[in-house]
């Protein structure tokens, strides 16, 4: 039972590591006011262009750059749109979604079903992965774990702990004070936005070397949607975000070993669990805490100095 | 603006020119063909060649034909989803100059006998369809021969007489290679047991990956899938134990793993069956062909499988090509025990195809 349970919340961290990266970083272009329904879109061109990449030059750390280029890069016409152009950021979002689908598929076309030439391996951190229960639970996972872990405690350092972070966090709440005191609100939301980007091509990347080396069109199956909605239910809170995550890895773990134990529950039922909660924390939140930890108050909404 | 207006009609000629071009060069490949009727092949897909499950299959027997009759055209349509646009792209074809139409998925039925209706002179094959009309034929393998000599293998391979199986969907299909391939698994080794997971995907690599890893915790050390991707076999490939693959030789995916797999050979039924059209013989039908006629087989065999072994799996086989026997022949019992099947008799077609039950020794919920 002990091992069962062990096994069960590594496959959890797993499962959870690419919607974390990509939580993360709608968590931060949300935090600069930049709401962005991309995700799905810049995952999945993060996913093909990660796969491709390593594919060719048999490095998995080039695919790894690539897939963050891509991402940034679609990530940067959805800036555009909405912080040069001042346009609906919601469009522009679902566009970059359905643009990223495509593209990926048409990118992908013939890498189809080819095995990926040097997957991420688990790689057990020595001395921290020794530890009983933990150890193989956290430290024996592919470096890609480590790295969301280290930028989950990273960005919520960033956002809450530092100046740098103060200005993000103010440009979302309200721009027109930020500009005030002269942070450019503009360079301030290109930079969340794109980097932003970056880490769901991340999320993509983990998909296509790491957790099933392979590219399938679509293959990352909802998982940008998830990732949005985990930011809500997350708060706003990167280290929230990354409990969050895991609980969502957990729930697509346990579908399965749920069957292998010979209990019947729907699958469908359980898929559907995470999405409960997330409805239920957003009822929660506007019932109870309104003010002090909803989203960012300048969330969507373009910024036009004239218009002070 | 006019220098851009100009621009703008030179990019349209370009364009133009390298759509024609490239079709060029199909059309081209039959002509002195004029005395015979031209004979054109358009194949439907559900999903792209390259997947290295089923429309790979299928375009692996497009590619036979086009070898075994040089004469023949091919075209192809891929990546048609179910839904609105089947009826739309099937005519697309028709208007393409096929005459001969290959759909390989199930929910293109309706789709095809609606179209099928409006070209009469048209003929069209439906891969696992159910209905049969004066131009429409269905077509399928009795893979479940194929899936029963793969559980021979596994159970011969096991060490812990657990068996871990990552099934798709409830359906008679899915269910019906369970069984068999539970069944061969038991004729060399009467305790093995078969776990069945579900995914209710056909296509999501990571949660068939999830699954065979779940599977593979709980001490299954052989892997079998139903599934059109090969991360069932990448999954048992890093846990360092076997797998049994589906649909193509999935043993590049997964070299150490591998044992072998049940494949699909769609080229020789595309064949037989555009030449009866060439000599005017063909008649619509339902065909249900299985080893005999080379439509369903086995891979070749990993070289860990032990040479005995191997024997006795080629001997089964010939029992079922030479229709001495057949893989749900009684006595079979249920996962209750109550026997299903008495001793002696075979199921029918029709009850194999409405396949609602395990057999003893499979552990999963059918979940009616």
């Amino acid at each position: 039972m002990e091992s069962a349970t062990i096994a069960l919340l590594a496959a959890a961290i797993v499962a959870g590591t690419p919607i974390l990266f990509a939580a993360l970083g709608e968590l931060m272009a949300e935090r600069s006011g930049i709401l962005n329904l991309g995700v799905e879109g810049m995952m999945l061109v993060g996913a093909v262009l990660g796969f491709i990449f390593a594919s060719n030059t048999g490095n998995h750390w080039y695919g790894l750059l690539a897939a963050m280029m891509g991402g940034g890069l679609m990530a940067s016409i959805h800036a555009f749109i909405s912080v040069t152009l001042r346009g609906n950021q919601v469009v522009s979002g679902l566009a970059l979604t359905i643009f990223g689908t495509g593209i990926s598929g048409f990118m992908g076309k013939s890498y189809q079903g080819m095995p990926a030439a040097d997957p991420f391996r688990p790689i057990a951190v020595p001395l921290l992965g020794d530890i009983p229960v933990l150890g193989p639970i956290l430290f024996k996972q592919d470096a890609l774990v480590y790295i969301s872990l280290i930028l989950a405690i990273g960005l919520w350092y960033i956002l809450f702990r530092t100046r740098w972070g103060l200005r993000i966090r103010s440009v979302g709440e309200n721009p027109a004070a930020a500009d005030a005191v002269g942070i450019s609100v503009s360079r301030v939301r290109y930079i969340c936005t794109i980097l932003g980007g970056m880490f769901a091509g991340l999320g993509g990347a983990y998909l296509s070397l790491a957790y099933a080396p392979s590219w399938q069109e679509n293959m990352t199956a909802g998982r940008g949607w998830i990732a949005v909605a985990l930011v809500i239910f997350a708060l706003w809170n990167p280290l929230r975000g990354l409990l969050g995550s895991y609980l969502f890895g957990g729930v697509e773990a346990l579908t399965f070993r749920i069957q292998t134990i010979g209990i019947h529950v729907s699958s469908f039922f359980l898929a559907m669990l995470p999405y409960l909660l997330t409805i239920l924390v957003l009822v929660l939140v506007t019932i109870r805490l309104r003010q002090e930890a909803g989203a960012p108050r300048a969330l969507g909404v373009p910024y036009d100095r004239e218009e002070r | 603006m006019r220098k851009s207006k100009l621009g703008i009609l030179m990019l349209v000629l370009a364009l133009l020119l390298v759509f024609t071009a490239g079709c060029g060069g199909q059309a081209e490949k039959d002509q002195g063909q004029a005395d015979t009727e031209k004979i054109k092949v358009g194949f439907i897909y559900i999903g792209v060649p390259g997947d290295a499950g089923f429309t790979y299959s299928h375009d692996q027997g497009r590619q036979y034909l086009e070898k075994e009759i040089p004469e023949v055209e091919t075209a192809i349509l891929e990546n048609v989803h179910e839904g609105a646009d089947v009826e739309r792209s099937l005519e697309q074809l028709i208007q393409d100059g096929c005459n001969i139409i290959v759909a390989n998925s199930f929910g293109y039925g309706d789709a095809v006998l609606a179209v099928a209706k409006k070209y009469p002179d048209v003929k069209f094959l439906h891969c696992s369809g159910l209905e049969t009309e004066k131009n429409v034929s269905t077509y399928f393998g009795r893979i479940y021969q194929a899936r029963y000599l793969s559980g021979m293998v596994a159970g011969a391979m096991t060490k812990n007489n657990s068996l871990g199986y990552v099934a798709a969907y409830r359906i008679p299909e899915v269910v019906r290679g369970i069984n068999a391939y539970t069944l061969g698994a038991q004729a060399v080794n009467p305790n093995v047991k078969v776990k069945v997971v579900w995914t209710n995907t056909w296509f999501d690599p990571t949660k068939e990956k999830e699954a065979a890893k779940s599977l593979l915790e709980t001490g299954c050390d052989v892997i079998a899938q139903h599934q059109d991707t090969p991360s069932a076999q990448q999954a048992a490939e890093e846990a360092g134990k076997y797998s049994i693959g589906y649909n193509s030789d999935m043993s590049k995916f997964a070299p150490n793993a591998n044992l072998t797999s049940p494949v699909w050979n769609w080229g020789p039924y595309y064949v037989k069956t555009v030449k009866a059209v060439m000599d005017g013989t063909w008649k619509s039908e339902a065909y249900w062909g299985g080893l005999e006629d080379g439509i369903v087989d086995l891979a070749p065999i990993s070289d860990k499988v032990p040479a005995d072994i191997k024997k006795q799996v080629e001997a089964k086989k010939k029992e079922m090509t030479d229709k001495e026997w057949d893989v749900f022949t009684g006595p079979i019992k249920a996962q209750d025990g109550t026997v299903k099947v008495p001793e002696g008799k075979k199921m029918t077609d029709a009850e194999m195809l409405s396949f609602d039950w395990f057999v003893a020794g499979v552990e999963g919920n059918i979940g009616k």
